[in-house]
């Protein structure tokens, strides 16, 4: 699609996008390529010299058992953060849905959790769930339950999971209620006249015709969990216990600035890269087919 | 309307209830803590209720800091970050908004390669060109300033896609109109453009706002100087590996100051808030 009415200028159009085009050049384009570069090299200990060593900083890293569990963990991690926040946040948004009084209200309290930052986020729940002085451990002391997220792993990985589902619920239920308010309600009552029953409509009917934002959503929260999850990780666990906690973007981080491996640090930035783009793809492939619906 | 009978009505209340509850207990808990003393928290014997030492803690916590790890009030902190959420939130407008207009309104060599290029910095979100982009803030000196704090993520693929897509939908009656008396490109910029993008540019405004003000890992690697901290790098710092150093009261006060801001923008803007955020998806 093109504008018929335009302007005439030879310079002016250059100079209007100058601005973003050296932002973009300077800190996003030539920063990747270094990346790409440095991810080709092997550095000495002391930075004093370095060889191109072709893809063994690639190489090095999937033979890394480490990396292949940092791997795994993060698809896990997305996973289960997507699932449960998505469930709940749909629950949600059906109840929302309907005609009740107040429903305003309820809207703007689920909302906020949207603006909460990441590490707040986390200083929250660590708060929370503290092993010795946690208002929410007491209870599971009390119930049997030998807790205690600092040490245990599995603990620290279902602390972090609870976490970042917890902020992603308004966001989710925020899409949910648009893509719900969206269906024509003419087709519910058509089901309700065919006599089928509450649940059975909301599988047969709003389910179905929830699928693309059901789509969209699960893309936007795996990418979520992929990136926007460091800052409940590094202020809740730092990674840690061992590395029970270590995703992708952890251990770029941590590889990188505390490990001084720049070489396999800059190898992990592509291959993430990498995954971002297929992300992105996928997410815009979506879009296109729903403006075509 | 399909009929809502009664039970399932209050089934539904109940359900919304419980999930606001959820949604707002780690924030109830982190308000009492912020008013109770420190030695009964450490204990692990926190009450449930308010206790007397609101004015004292949000004194401390606003003014002085805490004693221990990072000694920089938190009022500087919060100064901090609402420079940089700021000059983000406006930087990225100004910027997306000049570029979309010449990209819309101009026909020019390398126009197309020019969006593309734009287009393509999606993929690129800062947590994966991490490393680099530092040494380069470092090159530039830029280290330790508001500058290096904004500049390297007020580029906006999104901003400038959302600006491209409203400026198709402005008729191109309007530009006749303005060329017949006499304007020049910017002059319709200026006077008619940027007056109908107005509700686009606010509901903009509130997402990056927030966008910029939870900033996380950039500040965390680019600022060293205390007195350069942003609140979200500031908490982190507060939570002492050795437990019995950690001031939860204040830690918690912090928690609750840093999301004020951008809690009272979502809540205030609601409309704006939501209107933007489903356009900014697409």
């Amino acid at each position: 699609m093109q504008k018929q009415a335009i302007f005439q200028s030879k310079l002016l159009p250059y100079a209007l996008v100058a601005p973003q085009l050296a932002i973009v050049l300077i800190f996003f384009y030539w920063p990747a390529l270094q990346a790409v570069i440095q991810s080709f090299l092997l550095q000495d200990a002391f930075g004093l010299s370095t060889t191109f060593v072709w893809f063994e900083n690639y190489v090095e890293l999937f033979r890394d058992p480490a990396y292949f569990e940092a791997i795994v963990r993060t698809f896990l991690f997305s996973f289960a953060i997507a699932v449960s926040s998505l469930s709940f946040a749909l629950l949600l948004a059906v109840m929302a849905d309907k005609p009740l009084r107040g429903s305003m209200l309820y809207r703007t309290l689920l909302i906020w959790p949207y603006a909460v930052a990441p590490p707040v986020v986390g200083v929250l729940w660590i708060f929370m769930l503290h092993p010795s002085l946690g208002v929410l451990s007491r209870y599971l002391r009390a119930v049997g339950i030998d807790w205690n997220p600092l040490l245990d792993g599995d603990q620290a990985a279902a602390l972090i999971i609870l976490a970042a589902a917890w902020k992603q619920i308004s966001y989710n239920f925020l899409f949910f209620l648009a893509g719900l308010q969206a269906i024509p309600k003419s087709v519910f009552e058509a089901a309700a006249i065919d006599g089928a029953r509450p649940m059975r409509r909301f599988w047969t009917v709003t389910f179905p015709l929830l699928s693309p934002t059901i789509f969209f959503l699960l893309v936007v929260n795996i990418v979520y969990a992929f990136f926007d999850t460091f800052g409940i990780i590094d202020t809740m666990t730092r990674g840690g216990p061992g590395t029970s906690t270590v995703t992708l973007v952890y251990k770029v981080y941590s590889d990188g600035l505390l490990g001084g491996n720049l070489g396999s640090s800059a190898a992990q930035s592509v291959i993430l890269m990498v995954m971002v783009i297929v992300l992105t793809g996928i997410q815009f492939r979506f879009v296109e087919r729903k403006v075509t619906y | 309307m399909v009929e809502e009978e009664g039970f399932r009505r209050y089934v539904a209340h109940f359900i919304l209830w419980i999930g606001i509850a959820i949604v707002a207990f780690p924030v109830y808990i982190a308000i009492i803590a912020s008013t109770q003393d420190n030695a009964l928290i450490a204990n692990g014997q926190m009450s449930l209720l308010p206790g007397g030492h609101f004015f004292e803690t949000y004194y401390q916590t606003i003014f002085v800091g805490t004693s221990g790890s990072t000694r920089e009030p938190v009022g500087n902190m919060m100064l901090n970050s609402l420079v940089m959420a700021l000059a983000i939130a406006i930087g990225k407008i100004a910027i997306s908004i000049i570029s979309a207009y010449a990209i819309v309104y101009f026909r020019f060599p390398f126009r197309m390669p020019i969006f593309w290029i734009i287009f393509i910095t999606l993929m690129l979100p800062v947590e994966v060109r991490i490393y680099p982009t530092y040494k380069i803030v470092a090159d530039l000196h830029m280290l330790d300033s508001y500058a290096g704090l904004a500049l390297p993520l007020i580029a906006s693929a999104t901003a400038t896609l959302l600006f491209r897509q409203f400026f198709m939908t402005v008729p191109d009656e309007l530009l006749e109109a303005s060329r017949i008396d006499g304007a020049g490109p910017l002059r319709f910029f200026w006077d008619t453009l940027l007056p109908l993008s107005r509700t686009n540019m606010a509901a903009l405004f509130v997402i990056l706002f927030i966008l910029g003000w939870n900033q996380y890992l950039w500040p965390l690697l680019i600022t060293t100087r205390d007195d350069m901290q942003t609140i979200q790098v500031g908490i982190r710092k507060m939570i002492t590996t050795t437990d019995a150093l950690t001031e939860w009261p204040i830690v918690m006060a912090t928690a609750v100051l840093a999301m004020l801001p951008p809690v009272f923008v979502v809540v205030a803007m609601q409309k704006l808030f939501v209107r933007g955020l489903v356009e900014t998806e697409k």
